[in-house]
């Protein structure tokens, strides 16, 4: 369906990354928003606290990122959309209820604007080293979503399709925005109401009696009921079986947990999502995501003047990884160059999918700023040899 | 942890409160003799007598044997994470402000670990009824030490006694902002019954403790005896004193319980501070979420 005109600024703006993901989410029919001031994220519920009262909303300041993530899990069983943001101690702070999200099945959007770490870091400075964490970082299996904007264009458009993606798989899904890509200001274009497409909170049609909250009957995604309609449902972090009622056994570990991690597995071919340009054919292919593959672009004319055959692949969606992409690639191509803002993160996803059939190059930097793009043509011409 | 009762043998439909528990998942977890289920059964009786909409009443545990409230509730119901029934439960309210949104969780869960939140909502005066069993020790995990456990009490953890002072707790929500505060031992079926009743007719942080044994850990680890036994020391031991400052509330070990409602004033919850600031200030502009809830397009 179309979005509710309400929360869509039309119009074409002077937006930095921050403001465009707020926007993206109010476009997207976010009414709930918990959070708690991190820099390089804050401004993102700086624009949202400003524009909710307006538009139907309720922002709330909570005392911890523990706070935010629990509360943005109970507002979604109202049916609201709901979002928190934040960066890496923040992130760290989350973990265990985005996998409460992930067992009840709980439709969120949490934004990482991600600087510099461990620890605190560099507050202020770029960083991509949660990328690991975003797809790991809380305990027990489990598959989710994340994505990764280059531009505040994209921390638009994308935040829509997070929250999209959240509603059609029930699931948490991270927006992995980096400091660089949140605090630069360009245009951003945000079309009508009724040019943008929304996943809406979708209720179940069964009537209570006959209603289990974790039904699936041959599908891989339960109905959904929110709180307050009369269906008096059960939900629980633990093991549960399709009554949402807890059981403790290894049989029912396995239904449960393993149609958690099938939903996304089995639909990984139509969640992927990259940009990907000369691939085919090349000698070597660029593997970026975030501010990242904007630097890279500049390696990669520098590496075509010099006549090398270099494509890239740019992740959008981030978790689930196009695996398969990247295995066919492997099998044609002779080395992947992945540049990336920490010392070795999703190249090791790479490096997995190529299998030692095409060479991997990582081309670290421990944040603070972007790469020299001579450093990663120069990775580019190593590879091409 | 309990011993199996055929559910057969139980006279499942002619108990007063079955109509709100969730008769498939009887028999429970907890011990015999447990204070949890007297406790549960109070608050069934008075969901019942008060006659709320049971549609719109929705109940958030954390986790601990407490904890699994929820679980035996026939409400929207949320075993949720450690310490974060609170701020769960506050996502619920803000979300649907219409519902009514019932906490029910123990001591370990709500001021240890979930204490932040605990204050913090207080403060804000965010509406949310607000049960803590207190069993002065975390009994889900083996009977460790407790921010509730009183000086000198042996836990698992404190082998030789405690020695970190514990909270006051009616002190500690009615310092915070609470605008209800009771505390009742779960001998005192009818008045924690009026105290339910009485919460759920009120908005704001509404605060109550309830003493309840936990007979196998906290008096096992304590040579009390049974739950009986501590039943009957709550007989002996409990005065009733509602008048009294909350300051001198404390509990010290196997001495006498002070009871009562401490607090009772209306002041505006968080939500009502936010609508009549937002109305003030952006006038016609202010549109606030809908009581039935923030947009669905449905
Ligand atoms: C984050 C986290 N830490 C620790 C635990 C283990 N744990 C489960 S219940 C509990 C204590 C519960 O104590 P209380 O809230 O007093 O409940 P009771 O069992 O006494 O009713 C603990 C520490 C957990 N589940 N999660
Ligand atoms: S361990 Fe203690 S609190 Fe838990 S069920 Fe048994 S008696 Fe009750
Ligand atoms: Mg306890």
């Amino acid at each position: 369906m179309k979005a509710d005109p309400t929360g869509v600024l039309t119009g074409a703006h002077y937006l930095d990354g921050d403001f465009a993901c707020g926007e993206g989410a109010m476009a997207a029919g976010c009414r709930f928003t918990a959070g708690y001031p991190i820099t390089p994220s804050t401004e993102v519920v700086e624009r949202i606290s400003r524009r909710f009262p307006m538009i139907g909303g309720t922002f709330i300041q909570m005392e911890d990122e523990l706070a935010s993530m629990a509360a943005i899990v109970g507002a979604s069983w109202t049916g609201i959309k709901a979002l928190t943001v934040t960066s890496g101690p923040g992130f760290s702070l989350m973990m265990e209820n985005i996998g409460l999200a992930v067992m009840m099945e709980t439709p969120c959007v949490v934004v990482n604007v991600q600087r510099g770490g461990p620890s605190t870091g560099l507050p202020t400075m770029v960083g991509q080293a949660d990328m690991m964490q975003a797809r790991w970082g809380s305990h027990g299996d489990y598959e989710l979503i994340a994505l990764s904007p280059q531009s505040p264009q994209e921390a638009f458009d994308l935040t829509i399709a997070a929250f999209n993606l959240a509603e059609e798989y029930r699931v948490p899904v991270m927006f992995m925005m980096d400091e660089c890509v949140g605090h630069m200001t360009e245009k951003v274009v945000i079309p009508p109401a009724d040019e943008i497409e929304i996943v809406p909170r979708r209720l179940t049609a069964i009537p209570p009696k006959e209603y289990l909250p974790y039904r699936v009957e041959g599908k891989l995604i339960p109905e959904f009921a929110r709180a307050g309609d009369g269906y008096r449902f059960h939900t629980t972090g633990l093991t549960h079986d399709e009554r949402g009622y807890p059981v403790m056994s290894a049989e029912c570990q396995e239904v449960c947990v393993r149609r958690l991690v099938e939903k996304i597995k089995r639909n990984t071919d139509r969640i992927v999502r990259f940009d990907e340009e000369n691939a085919d054919g090349a000698d070597v292919v660029v593997v970026t995501y975030g501010i990242t593959a904007r630097v890279a672009r500049m390696a990669i004319d520098l590496a075509r003047k010099m006549n090398i055959k270099v494509g890239s692949i740019r992740l959008i969606v981030v978790w689930p990884f196009p695996e398969k992409r990247i295995r066919e690639l492997a099998g044609k191509v002779k080395a992947f160059v992945v540049p990336e803002i920490n010392y070795g993160q999703m190249v090791l996803e790479v490096e997995r999918c190529a299998a030692g059939q095409a060479a991997t190059i990582h081309v670290p930097h421990g944040g603070g700023g972007v790469h020299d793009p001579n450093a990663i043509c120069e990775a580019i011409l190593e590879a091409a040899k | 942890m309990s011993t199996t009762v055929d559910p057969n043998q139980v006279a499942v439909d002619e108990h007063p409160v079955s109509p709100f528990l969730r008769m498939d998942r009887i028999p429970h977890i907890w011990c015999p003799t447990c204070g949890i289920g007297t406790v549960v059964k109070c608050f069934a009786t008075a969901l019942d007598e008060t006659g709320v909409d049971l549609d719109k009443t929705s109940i958030v545990s954390g986790i601990g044997c407490t904890g699994r409230v929820a679980g035996y509730m026939k409400l929207d119901a949320f075993h949720t994470t450690h310490g974060r029934a609170i701020p769960f439960a506050t996502g619920l309210k803000l979300g649907r402000p219409e519902l009514l949104v019932t906490v029910f969780s123990g001591d370990g869960d709500l001021v240890g670990i979930g204490g932040n939140h605990f204050i913090h909502a207080a403060r804000r005066n965010m509406d949310l009824m607000i049960i803590l069993v207190n069993n002065f020790i975390y009994g889900m995990t083996g009977g460790q030490n407790a921010p509730t456990t009183p000086l000198k009490a042996r836990s698992s953890t404190m082998p030789f006694g405690n020695f970190e002072r514990p909270f006051n707790l009616p002190h500690l929500a009615a310092s915070c902002g609470a605008t209800y505060v009771a505390r009742w031992t779960c001998l005192h079926i009818r008045r924690l019954t009026k105290s339910f009743k009485e919460a759920i007719r009120r908005k704001g942080f509404r605060f109550i403790e309830v003493i309840a044994p936990c007979s196998t850990l906290y008096a096992r680890l304590n040579k009390l005896g049974t739950g009986f036994n501590l039943m009957q020391f709550y007989h002996d031991n409990a005065e009733i004193r509602p008048d009294a400052d909350t300051r001198d509330v404390d509990i010290e070990f196997q001495d006498n319980i002070i009871c009562g409602k401490f607090v009772d004033e209306e002041r505006p919850t968080f939500t009502e501070m936010m609508n009549e600031h937002y109305q003030q200030k952006l006038g016609d502009k202010y549109v606030p979420l809908p009581p039935e809830g923030g947009l669905l397009h449905e």
